[in-house]
């Protein structure tokens, strides 16, 4: 919809200031869509202050995490008095009676780094009447963290070149025993199967309409997504960093690989890591996304995890016939109902669960622990590793022929353990 | 021709003729959508009601109502049109045809829905609905970046057709996917979300009117409750709406628990969530929500 920007004085510019204040805050807020809210709001008027923020609201934001961010940053940018006055009675907390003590909203952290800068306001003088030695108070709407958690940041090693040719030596010779998908899209083909009528008629007319050949298509194949579900509790820690490392390898392999590769660690709690991940150097996406999980070498909750993945991220991420990567020993500290409840709802939810136990010994292993004998029966491929150290020994162990791994061999030692 | 609608007070009063009781951002973005001619983008959860407003849009501004329901693997033949290749076939051989003009007429083209919402209608520019497009996979969503910007399709043996009247685009999608940015780009994106005790109470008033006053608050009051329990599947706008013609049928005049355990398939879809909330847990939120009612 092109056409001259309605001439609308100083409000177009607010606009455009406050586009790059939602800019600075996260939000892809492109020149293009500038002009469209300018538009938009003359279209609409500017009388009402709700359907001002709406109007703003359907150009701005695109995707539903966004809207806590834009609602912080219109407040402070379009001048809610209410708020303003919490803000300043952060820097006075000395004076009685004034203070409930206001926890910092989502988002605001970053609306106010977005829109206030670096610098940090003067706090106001004190009034009369109060000690000299009042503590200076800076105003810092950070928000505060959870302090019920143990939080532990985990503070990962430099990659070694070595290190770094070893995992893409292992990612090359890794193969998870999974099939590719055909899609129902069609491309030209010499021994397709079905008859393409377009292709066929347009090569006609080089005959003059007769119809010579048939040409054929057959059906493309694509691959399905992999989602990476990997324990990162005490019983995995010096595993830990390794698999991230495969993780982060797989999602940036070159050729036949996965579709999407989505990322997601658990202890005590669920965190999705994908984004961290994304960034090529290995060092960075480990270190960001050992800032992000906090619950390292913690706990563990496979049950309650599985039952947070299942509840907010399947529907999002299992899609188009995804595989599930799971990465765990099995040892849970919840009652092993719900884990085997949850498992059930993972299994159905996806194409193909795999699960990898990188510290069992297979031989002679019989599985004793109730977690594990609840998630055996849910997946549909099983591999254990040997004392496992290195990321070669890894991919051996993942690459050894057999669809089920070693599921069906537990399965029986399982059933004869219980008769 | 209806005129389109003049202000957001226009749009929420032409929604509300149709029985549609949305929220004022809503109308807000519908507004700007037929000021501006931009698409718009509805994300929300399954039965909040985004493919209910496509329907009472056209309902309402007296358009046709043009439907495209996404599937994976949908491409240009089944979305724009198809060539009539056995009419093709048989008019080379009796002759008629002579050369690439006559076999590739228009009298030869199948149109589907994007192409026939590019065609005059009318009554004014149709209403196209392209429904669930996250079914639909990334190849698909390409290809409409170019229908979504200038309103034309381009066949490659007829040529580009363009829309004389830009159709009115609405866009649903129940995140099973992430869209990509650059469709969403071209878009007015609004996220529907479950509404508040009293909107619900208005639409199910409007949409299910021979229900009593007092049940109908009961019902909206019990699956709010339920909303904030922790289910796996939370139940929509259309959910309510189905259990209480359920409740209708029953004769029934208030809920109690025998009657909430035999109709409880009605808005709830997962075996699990009906185990979690059959016999002490129901029974519990019925009470809860009658004191608080009372």
């Amino acid at each position: 919809m092109s056409g001259a920007l309605p001439e609308t004085g100083r409000l177009s510019e607010n606009i455009a200031h406050f586009a790059r204040a939602l800019r600075r805050a996260g939000l892809p807020v492109g020149p293009g869509r500038v002009a469209d809210a300018i538009r938009a709001v003359a279209a609409v008027g500017f009388t009402e202050r709700e359907d001002f923020y709406w109007t703003l609201h359907a150009v701005f934001v695109s995707r539903p995490e966004q809207r806590m961010i834009f609602h912080q940053c219109f407040r402070l940018y379009w001048r809610d008095p209410q708020f303003l006055e919490h803000m300043m009675s952060f820097m006075l907390p000395s004076l009685k009676g004034v203070q409930e003590d206001r926890r910092a909203e989502a988002a605001e952290k970053r609306a106010a780094q977005a829109l206030l800068g670096d610098s940090r306001p003067e706090p106001p003088p004190l009034p009369p009447g109060l000690e000299e030695d009042a503590p200076q108070i800076e105003m810092d709407a950070t928000a505060t963290q959870s302090a019920e958690e143990r939080l532990k940041t985990l503070d990962f090693e430099q990659m070694s070149v070595e290190e770094i040719a070893e995992a893409k030596r292992m990612i090359a010779r890794l193969s998870l025993p999974v099939q590719p998908l055909t899609s129902r899209r069609m491309k030209p083909a010499g021994q397709g199967q079905r008859i393409d009528p377009r292709a066929t008629i347009r090569a006609a007319l080089r005959q003059g309409g007769e119809v010579m050949e048939l040409r054929l298509q057959r059906r493309r194949i694509r691959w399905p997504n992999l989602v990476v579900i990997c324990d990162i509790s005490g019983s995995m820690s010096q595993y830990s960093r390794m698999v991230l490392h495969f993780l982060h390898a797989v999602m940036h392999q070159r050729g036949s690989g996965w579709a999407r590769v989505h990322g997601f660690t658990f202890g005590t709690r669920l965190t999705n890591i994908t984004r961290h991940l994304r960034a090529r150097d290995v060092d960075a996406a480990l270190a960001q996304a050992g800032a992000e999980a906090q619950d390292w070498s913690g706990g563990t909750r496979i049950g309650a995890s599985l039952a947070a993945f299942n509840r907010d991220w399947s529907r999002r991420v299992l899609g188009q016939g995804a595989v599930v990567l799971l990465i765990t020993d099995g040892l849970d500290r919840d009652d092993a109902g719900m884990l085997s409840k949850e498992i059930e709802r993972l299994h159905l939810s996806c194409r193909r669960l795999i699960w990898l136990n990188p510290l069992l010994r297979w031989e002679g292993f019989a599985p004793k622990a109730a977690g594990i004998r609840a998630m055996l029966p849910h997946v549909d491929s099983f591999r254990a590793g040997h004392s496992v150290a290195s990321l070669a020994a890894l991919g051996q162990v993942i690459s050894s022929p057999g669809d089920g791994g070693e599921k069906a061999r537990l399965m029986r030692l399982m059933v004869d353990n219980t008769a | 021709m209806t005129v389109l609608p003049g202000s957001i007070d226009a749009v929420e009063a032409l929604l509300e003729g149709q029985g549609y009781v949305g929220s004022r951002a809503l109308a807000t973005v519908v507004f700007l959508g037929l000021k501006l001619g931009k698409p718009l983008f509805l994300e929300g959860e399954a039965g909040v009601g985004k493919t209910e407003i496509a329907k009472v849009l056209a309902a309402g501004l007296g358009r046709k109502l043009i439907r495209l329901q996404c599937h994976e693997g949908l491409d240009a033949a089944a979305a724009v049109s198809e060539w009539n290749f056995a009419a093709q076939m048989i008019a080379i051989r009796a002759g008629e045809a002579a050369g690439r003009a006559g076999v590739f007429s228009e009298e030869f083209l199948i149109e589907r829905p994007l192409l026939a919402a590019m065609r005059p209608q009318p009554g004014g520019a149709p209403v196209l609905l392209i429904d669930e497009l996250d079914r639909a996979d990334e190849p698909f969503e390409a290809f409409l970046l170019e229908a979504l910007s200038d309103f034309q399709v381009t066949i490659p043996e007829l040529g580009t057709i363009k829309a004389p009247e830009p159709p009115i685009v609405i866009l649903t999608s129940n995140r099973t996917r992430e869209v990509h940015d650059a469709l969403k780009r071209r878009c007015l994106y609004h996220w529907v979300d479950y509404p508040a005790f009293d909107r619900e109470l208005a639409i199910l008033k409007s949409r299910v009117p021979e229900a009593s006053a007092a049940l109908t608050r009961e019902v909206v009051a019990f699956v709010q409750a339920l909303r904030g329990a922790d289910l796996f599947k939370r139940p929509g706008v259309a959910e309510t709406i189905d259990w209480a013609k359920c409740l209708l049928a029953l004769d029934v005049i208030a809920l109690s628990p025998e009657v909430i355990a035999d109709t409880l398939g009605a808005i709830l879809k997962y075996q699990d969530d009906i185990q979690k909330l059959n016999g002490l847990e129901a029974t519990k939120i019925l009470n809860e929500v009658k004191k608080a009612l009372a």
